[in-house]
């Protein structure tokens, strides 16, 4: 028993979704039948963040949302982060601080730093553990993490202030 | 409405107005409707729910809506804990906005909706204990009408309701109250926690009147009748003066006492109790410090 075909909208281009089954999480469909595999799949149920994407601008949960119900939105993955110029802030923040160890957790902080980020160009440390607090790490102990959030917000302010 | 794909006798029915939801649950009143999904594909993911037809409600505008209609706030059930947290909804009903904000993560807030959380109608729901302390009430809707449910009455059981099939709800309708209001909940953490007591805990200036709203220590949300007659007549609320330390004892040992918690994977239900006694207390003191009855 399959879907009839759909369309999701990912990272400014339409996908066809030809063959889905019924209940098919959003996460399920971008990783196992687009090829978008840089959204972790670990708890399935919301707690862990790492399938994190945006959807119409808004951080979600993607293994949280039914694939078909997102027709028509704006889907933002991880893929769709780093520009034509090459890696956003964020990710280079990252890169600088040393913020990854195993990896796994990295694509779904960067959706939700950046997220905050646009949102918030200077926020408070609380405001910050607040925004990544439905993002688990098991391997960093955040403090890095924290780091390349204050860097990347740091390079927002300098840029704003140069222009 | 933009979908109604059938496939292999099953349909997603993404609706695009009210009437379009209210006719795709009557052409199957047994279709599961989808707010935010943030519970129901829990359940899907696991395997625990069988997905069959699915009416989705995110693309329905007039869900998503609100408006302040004199003393009334009127939310449409598709507004999410994200939007409850922002400061337009959080001035008018504080203590929503409150526990709006313990409600999982950044990510599930911008999913979750406040009538998902009263249809799913866990004991343990973040909005219940102050709605039932607002006196909420909820506006449902079928392709056949409209009618009106106290929330206290809507909810009749763990995880039971009094919708009928092909019914949704539509709005909350709750008042907007002169007075200091807190929300307060114990959990394991400080984020992504399934609470184990909460409390909501308003002043109604307007009738002289503290309200009490409890959550996660009994299969329904529940108000502290007794403990609210307490207090509110040991508040002066002519010249302000805080009722003395026994009143305030007396008060957490009659909301302690109203709760009927159990023992289950979370927690207790002496620890509990004792939990929601210490959380009456706090509340209590901190909107007398934010002259509660001045």
């Amino acid at each position: 028993m399959s879907t009839d075909p759909y369309l999701l909208r990912v990272n400014g281009t339409d996908h066809r979704v030809g063959d889905g089954r019924p209940g098919e999480s959003l996460l399920w469909v971008l990783r196992e039948r687009l090829g978008f595999h840089g959204s972790k799949n670990a708890c399935e149920e919301g707690e862990c963040g790492s399938c994190t994407v945006l959807l119409d601008g808004q951080t979600v949960c993607s293994c949280l949302v039914l694939a078909e119900s997102a027709t028509g939105c704006e889907i933002t993955t991880i893929e769709g982060v780093a520009g034509d110029e090459g890696l956003s802030d964020v990710q280079q923040a990252f890169i600088d601080t040393g913020a990854v160890q195993c990896g796994f957790c990295t694509p779904g902080l960067i959706v939700s730093i950046g997220a905050l980020l646009d949102a918030d160009p200077d926020p408070d440390d609380l405001t910050v553990r607040e925004a990544i607090s439905g993002n688990l790490c098991r391997c960093t102990g955040y403090g890095r993490i924290l780091e390349a959030v204050n860097v990347a917000a740091a390079g927002r302010r300098n840029e704003g202030s140069a222009a | 409405m933009l979908n109604g794909r059938q496939h292999g006798g099953v349909s997603v029915t993404i609706a695009t107005s009210l009437d379009d939801a209210c006719a795709a649950l009557a052409a199957d009143p047994e279709a599961l409707v989808l707010a935010g999904g943030t519970d129901l594909m829990v359940e899907v993911n696991r395997g625990s729910r069988r997905v069959g037809n699915v009416v989705a409600l995110n693309r329905v505008p007039e869900l998503g809506a609100w408006r302040r209609d004199g003393g009334q706030l009127r939310l449409g059930a598709g507004v999410t804990f994200g939007e409850i947290s922002r400061p337009e909804i959080a001035s008018l009903v504080p203590a929503l906005a409150q526990a709006a904000r313990t409600v999982g993560s950044p990510q599930i807030r911008n999913a979750a909706t406040l009538g998902g959380n009263i249809a799913t109608a866990s004991p343990a729901a973040d909005s219940l204990p102050v709605l039932v302390a607002l006196d909420a009430v909820l506006e449902l809707c079928s392709s056949t009408g409209r009618r009106e449910v106290a929330v206290a009455d809507f909810v009749t059981g763990v995880k039971q309701t009094c919708l009928l099939p092909g019914e949704l709800i539509e709005a909350v309708r709750v008042p907007v109250l002169d007075g200091p209001q807190e929300f307060c909940k114990v959990g394991t953490r400080n984020a992504m926690v399934i609470s184990v007591a909460s409390l909501a805990l308003l002043v109604d200036r307007g009738s002289r009147r503290i309200r009490v709203g409890l959550g996660s220590v009994s299969p329904r949300p529940l108000r502290a009748t007794e403990a609210e007659e307490h207090i509110s007549q040991r508040i002066d609320w002519d010249d302000g003066s805080r009722p003395d330390e026994a009143a305030v004892e007396r008060f957490a040992d009659l909301v302690a006492g109203s709760a009927t918690p159990i023992d289950d994977h979370r927690s207790s239900a002496r620890y509990r109790s004792h939990a929601v006694r210490v959380l009456a207390g706090r509340a209590l003191e901190r909107v007398l410090d934010e002259g509660a009855a001045t």
